[in-house]
Parts: structure tokens; sequence; C-alpha cells
């Protein structure tokens, strides 16, 4: 399995790189398609911690696994987002189907 | 005293690889005018919307070469990203949220929508044809 997956039971969680851009979404999806495939996903999670960047791509690969996951409340979890990929989920509309955990620390500042 | 100018053009194949190179290219260009992190960040993702759609939507894969103009005007900051693609037949249609022409591509439909968020104004000419110019514009806060 790639080093970005983790897989503990039905949870598969995705460690995402600095940018989560077009060719890496692409990449993610693929990957992430080929362990539903085969086995039973109830949850995913995506953890923002390493990312500084993203676009409307990595938007369409939550979307995407958030309908692959039979578009279930609570199936496709962010976390670790900082205070500029929040912006993107809710600018986005994507807030409303996916729960969106902030980085610790955020607006301490 | 004479305004700072600055100005600089990269040509680019429309390779998804490149998209990573068109921003941070654009992100340095853009530190001569003291952003902030955040308004790197927001020229950052406008960039790479504008890229992708010449290498997914202008190009629809094919390998042809793209054009970034950077243009510094004081604290103003000019963006325009062409490509020489199939066009945009219906630009408003194209310019609205969640609108993609390629849903099964999970294209989320957000790019425009992106770029006109983080810039301060976003005008697109396009012919079918012939290709799509993005021209953006953002003042850098001091």
């Amino acid at each position: 399995m790639n080093t970005m997956f983790q897989q503990d039971g039905s949870v598969l969680t995705v460690h995402l790189p600095a940018d989560v851009d077009h060719p890496i979404s692409d990449e993610i999806r693929r990957e992430s398609d080929r362990i539903i495939g085969k086995v039973y996903i109830r949850t995913m999670i995506f953890d923002f911690e390493a990312t500084d960047f993203m676009d409307s791509s990595g938007i369409g690969l939550l979307m995407g696994r958030y309908r692959a996951l039979g578009m279930r409340q609570g199936c496709i979890r962010a976390v670790q987002v900082s205070s500029h990929i929040d912006k993107l989920l809710h600018l986005s509309g994507v807030h409303k189907y996916i729960e969106i955990q902030k980085s610790e620390g955020e607006g301490m500042i | 005293m004479m305004e700072n100018t600055n100005e600089m053009t990269l040509i680019f194949d429309s390779r998804p690889v490149n998209e990573g190179l068109a921003r941070i290219t654009a992100a340095s260009f853009c530190t001569q005018l003291n952003p902030t992190l955040e308004e790197v960040a927001d020229l950052k993702t406008a960039v790479s919307e504008a890229v992708t759609n010449c290498i997914i939507h202008g190009y629809e894969g094919e390998i042809h070469k793209i054009r970034m103009d950077l243009r510094r005007k004081g604290q103003e900051l000019f963006v325009d990203i062409t490509d020489q693609g199939v066009g945009i037949a219906d630009i408003k249609k194209a310019m609205e949220p969640l609108y993609t022409s390629k849903p099964e591509k999970e294209r989320s439909g957000m790019g425009f929508t992106f770029m006109e968020a983080f810039m301060d104004e976003v005008t697109v000419d396009s012919a079918v044809g012939v290709g799509t110019s993005v021209h953006m514009k953002k003042t850098i806060r001091r």
C-alpha cells in the first residue's frame, strides 16, 4: 500500500502531502478506489497536517470519495485543517457534507 | 520616482507536473510586493486553477504550450494565463459555481469560483478553436 494510506478495519486514513493538486488528487483517487473495491471501508479520514496548498482538484477528490462511500453523514472527515484549507472547504460548500476538524492552535494567534 | 514595475513570462508544456512549477513561479515573483502568507496561498490556488483548466479543458490532455505572463505595477499584480486550445463556447456558464464539463473526471466545478474568490479581478477571453486567456489582478496590501 502507498505510504500515504493507512487502513485500520473499516477506517481508511490518507496522510495528504504538502501540495494537494491535480496530479496528486488523481493518484489518491486511484489508490483509494482500489482499496475501497477490495475491503469494506466505512469512513475515510483525510489528514491535512502536512498540507499547505490545495486547489479545487482536492475538493473534487473529497466529494468523489463522499459519493464512493454512499454519501453517508460522517463518512468523510477532514482533520488537522489549516485556515487556508478551511476557507476552500467552506467556499466550495463541501463543509456541508464532511466533518471538519481544524488543526490545534488555529485561531490562537 | 519611477513606479516599481517588473514583468516576466513563462512558457511551459501542458503537463500536470508543471502546475506546481507555475504556481511556485507566480509565488516567487509576488514576493517583491511583500505579500502575507495568506495572499501568497490565495495567488497559488488561483494560478493552479487557471493552469489546470488549460491542461484538462483547453488541451484536453494533449501536450501543447501554456503561457503565463506576470506583471507588477506598484502593489498591483497582474497574471495572464493563456492556452491555444479548444476555447470556451459559453464563458458565463463555464464560470458558474459547480458547473463542470467533465464530471466524470471528478472536477468540482469550483475553478473559476476560487479564482474569483482569491483574486480582485478575473476576466476571460476565449474563442472556440483559438484558445483561452484568463486575466487576473490582485492588489497586495501592505
